[in-house]
């Protein structure tokens, strides 16, 4: 692609890395050329290639479905400076989309695995894997990065994530500092639907301002499951909730391990046997399997389409060339094509990112039970385990705490005493820590009569 | 290998067979697919494609042919069109990626003809294209994703009316009533319900006043009964055939049972005649039923009650398939499964001569798409203007940095003359002229994934005949992270 009459803008020629001729030509097109749709603070440029390539830092969350996607299409695109967090370890069946993976790599962690190949076969990028959860790291880790891209396949990753990016915040005079933003683009993806989405924490709806989004999962009721089983699922659950327990096939203290495929064909052949009982059809070994793991189905191509439009959007952003998704974007293809895009609002009083305070409405004489009811059942809030801490005459005090035995234990009493038994006043604030936020939220009581 | 035996293809592939099953697998691993150019786009594709485990493909290379070959080929599958165009008769689907236009058109009359489906990627800089060229795709499994339950409340079967007589809702003790699938309450609701005219409110006022009470004259809590309340939305619907499934019906290969009909065709016509003889006007029984709070022989029997009706008009419906057949002299192979019956949907598409021809161009659907002028028809115009471009100057508009300036204008003369070729009252903006000379034909690695994903989905629907596939043009705009469909 000899240019006779202008000089090419190429990297270098002979750097490490391997760079050749033309290399970045198509995303060049988009970094010097002026254009009519370009965000008005973009400005054609020929060094903002080497932003891309030498400075910008974007961590992607996620090597499975959508992360292997993510760092092909990014590292495709010029990002060379890439850090990737997974915990998770590679498995068969995530063989038929994860392709970065190969056969004799199930067992190995995902995230070195796949910076391995994308290094090894993308001259010049360097992905930094981490095995690790996202809670193992701090702001300190998170601050260094330009753009965070999330592929994750859990609500309460992507709310911890959420959480910690608005910690990183910050106001002066009660004015945001634009420096303080980290933008973040969030993937997920289900059989044939996903969805991509733009989040400039502190600025435009955050992952809490549309929790009502998703619904809560529901579980099935206990009495339908322990005595009025219909579908082959409630036998199934019968058998890993009730009947593994009570009769521990494998020992004493062994859990049933969804992984263990004579976990699985155990309570494949007792879920069998609880729908002969009722006269239930259906319940086959994929059957079975997928409860027992919440299998979600997944294809390569919903994968790929919505991790694409998340490296289309991190492109944007980082180079300005284009004003970024605004905000939110959902795609079917089980009939045609359908996509719809709609920008998600902020909500006023969002327990995340509002900074209005939280009200929590109860009479004195409630139990500390029921705040804990309000706190997982309430659909704008969706906790799981809230530990609940309140200051009382001057002393730090737990008033409730599940997810430490010893503590769960020494404070559940507390659970069957009123409000007012536990000395909490009227306008008192209670801090609420849990698995889905990195910070503890503040919520002031307010009595009702 | 070791490696693959069924029981490891299971696994491997086992996200994916939830959602179209072993049949659907095989027809994968049975279909040879075609790729002519492997760009981005295309190795999007093929990855996309090979990775749910394709059982073959062949690329076509679309690189210049050098050499003596040149004088009169474009590309290697130009010179597969000159010399041997049945070359591509053994494909399941052909994808043509980045194609020059009269590649294009010429291959696409082959397989027209051919009677080979066809898809048309392109990634032209922010833009994702396709088109889908298939004379008629027919598909049983298309497993709608918010379909209507079929309950028959409006017109109990024989079975079902028998089913529900044998219920006494007031004489019930408390378990039982509380546990008595909700639609059995609004069947026996409706029995007592009178008016024609069914005022959704009032009935459901009505079946609210048949809670239990306690003692203290409260309502109890009870599920079922508040499950009955709010089916009342839903469950009150006319059982009716849909317009789709009736134009299907009326389809001339529905009337005209040969040897040659394809299965697909058959089936329509023996659910047809179950329709007019047997179903009192009405389809097969579809045989499922919703979950709902019940104890379990409640729910079974009910259960049972829907999914034998169900097997009866199946089992009338495979007769009539048998005698259809045996009346062209053939032998039925596939059974019958009234659970589609309700879902069945044809795919026609317009060939590209159709699209591309002066008397037959779509005018209206480009006018009226026009209308918006910031929506995804201006793309596809400026997609034809560019490939206008191509033919004069044998390049695509502003490839090098120098062009840029200069091509907008030659390329405004392009989309007029297209525009008025086809009679085309539209305007174009000039934003988007100098836009599609800024791509410079530039295929960013992004925007060719997003088309790598959908196109690969596309073909798995034609190859697997599950789910349904667009019909005919998808526009793809990164920019705004927008998308549209035109039958063009």
């Amino acid at each position: 692609m000899a240019d006779t009459d202008e000089p090419m803008v190429v990297d270098g020629g002979s750097r490490d890395g391997g760079e050749w001729d033309g290399r970045w030509n198509h995303i060049n097109t988009f970094l010097e050329r002026p254009g009519p749709f370009t965000h008005p603070d973009f400005e054609p440029s020929t060094e903002s290639l080497q932003f891309l390539l030498d400075t910008c830092k974007i961590l992607v969350i996620g090597a499975g479905g959508l992360g292997c996607e993510l760092l092909k299409d990014l590292a495709l695109s010029g990002f060379r400076h890439i850090h990737v967090v997974d915990m998770d370890t590679i498995d068969v069946s995530n063989l038929n989309r994860q392709f970065l993976f190969r056969l004799k790599d199930v067992g190995r962690p995902k995230a070195d695995i796949a910076a391995d190949f994308i290094n090894g076969r993308i001259p010049g990028c360097n992905v930094v894997p981490h095995f690790k959860k996202i809670q193992d790291f701090d702001e300190s880790f998170y601050r260094q990065f330009h753009i965070i891209v999330c592929g994750l396949d859990s609500i309460i990753a992507r709310r911890w994530m959420n959480g910690m990016l608005l910690s990183l915040l910050v106001y002066e005079d009660g004015v945001l500092d634009p420096s303080s933003i980290i933008p973040l683009i969030d993937g997920g993806t289900e059989g044939f639907k996903g969805n991509a989405r733009v989040i400039f924490p502190g600025m435009t709806a955050c992952i809490d301002c549309t929790l009502e989004l998703y619904p809560p999962q529901i579980n099935f009721p206990m009495c339908t499951i322990a005595s009025m089983p219909r579908l082959p699922e409630h036998c199934v659950e019968y058998v890993r909730m009730l009947l593994w327990p009570k009769e521990k096939p494998f020992g004493d203290g062994v859990g049933l391990d969804a992984d263990d495929p004579e976990h699985i064909q155990w309570v494949y052949q007792k879920s069998q046997e609880r729908a002969a009982e009722f006269s239930i059809t259906g319940v086959t070994y994929r059957l079975t399997q997928g409860v027992v793991k919440r299998i979600i189905p997944a294809v390569a191509s919903t994968n790929a389409v919505i991790a694409a439009a998340c490296a289309t959007e991190v492109f944007k952003i980082a180079s300005s060339a284009y004003i970024p998704l605004n905000n939110y974007m959902v795609f079917n293809d089980v009939d045609g094509l359908y996509t719809y895009t709609f920008e998600a609002e902020r909500k006023e009083n969002c327990s995340s990112c509002s900074q209005v305070p939280q009200d929590l409405h109860f009479s004195p004489s409630a139990k500390l039970q029921e705040v804990v009811d309000y706190l997982t059942e309430n659909a704008s809030l969706q906790m799981k385990s809230p530990a609940i801490t309140a200051t009382l005459e001057g002393k730090n005090k737990t008033l409730y705490l599940q997810t430490v035995a010893s503590i769960e234990q020494r404070t559940r009493p507390n659970l069957s005493k009123s409000l007012k038994e536990l000395g909490l006043l009227d306008g008192q604030e209670l801090a609420v820590a849990d698995v889905t936020t990195p910070q503890t939220l503040l919520f002031k009581l307010s009595f009702t009569s | 290998t070791m490696a693959f035996t069924k029981a490891s293809k299971d696994q491997k592939y086992d996200r994916q067979l939830r959602l179209w099953g072993d049949h659907g697998q095989e027809e994968l691993e049975n279909a040879h697919v075609c790729l002519i150019n492997s760009t981005a786009s295309g190795t999007e594709i093929l990855k996309n494609l090979v990775l749910p485990g394709i059982g073959a493909f062949t690329i076509v290379d679309g690189h210049k042919v050098s050499g003596e070959d040149s004088c009169l080929s474009n590309s290697y599958c130009d010179l597969l069109l000159d010399n041997d165009p049945e070359f591509f008769h053994r494909f399941t689907l052909v994808i043509g990626v980045q194609l020059p236009e009269s590649t294009c058109l010429r291959l696409g009359s082959v397989l027209w003809n051919a009677n080979i489906p066809f898809l048309v990627c392109r990634t032209y800089g922010l833009v994702g294209y396709m088109r889908l060229v298939v004379k008629e795709h027919t598909v049983i499994e298309s497993h709608p994703d918010n379909a209507l339950e079929d309950l028959r409340l409006d017109q109990p079967f024989a079975e079902l009316k028998n089913h529900i007589q044998s219920y006494d809702l007031e004489g019930m003790g408390k378990k039982d009533h509380s546990h008595t699938p909700w639609i059995i309450i609004v069947a026996k609701y409706l029995e007592k319900w009178f008016s024609t005219f069914y005022k959704k409110e009032a009935f459901k006022q009505l079946i609210r006043q048949g809670i239990l009470k306690s003692e203290k004259g409260t309502p109890e809590d009870e599920e079922n009964f508040e499950e009955a309340i709010k089916n009342v939305n839903t469950a009150l619907n006319p059982t009716k055939i849909s317009s789709g499934v009736d134009d299907i019906f009326n389809g001339e290969q529905c009337n005209d049972i040969t040897s040659q009909t394809p299965t697909f065709w058959v089936m329509t016509r023996a659910v047809r005649e179950f329709v007019h003889n047997d179903g009192g006007g009405n389809l097969p029984v579809r045989g499922s039923i919703p979950d709902m709070i019940a104890d379990s022989e409640k729910f079974i029997t009910l259960q049972n009650i829907y999914r034998e009706k169900a097997m009866q008009d199946a089992s009338v419906v495979s007769k009539h398939v048998e005698s259809l057949l045996q009346s062209v002299g053939k032998v039925c192979e596939t059974l019958f499964c009234s659970k589609n019956a309700a879902f069945l949907r044809v795919v026609r598409c317009r060939s590209l001569a159709e699209e591309y021809s002066v008397e037959t161009v779509n005018k209206d659907a480009i006018t009226s798409c026009m209308d918006s002028a910031d929506g995804e028809m201006v793309l596809y115009l400026m997609l034809r203007s560019v490939d206008r471009f191509y033919q004069q100057h044998s390049r695509y508009p502003g490839v090098y940095n120098y062009q840029v300036e200069e091509d907008i204008s030659k390329l405004k003369l392009c989309v007029n003359s297209l525009l008025q070729e086809y009679s085309l009252n539209v305007n174009v903006k000039d934003d988007y002229i100098h836009e599609f000379c800024r791509y410079g034909a530039s295929e960013p690695h992004t925007v060719a994934s997003f088309l790598g994903g959908s196109a690969a989905q596309e073909a798995i629907k034609i190859i697997t005949r599950q789910f349904v596939p667009f019909n005919n043009t998808f526009i793809y705009n990164a920019m705004s992270q927008t998308t549209a469909t035109f039958q063009l």
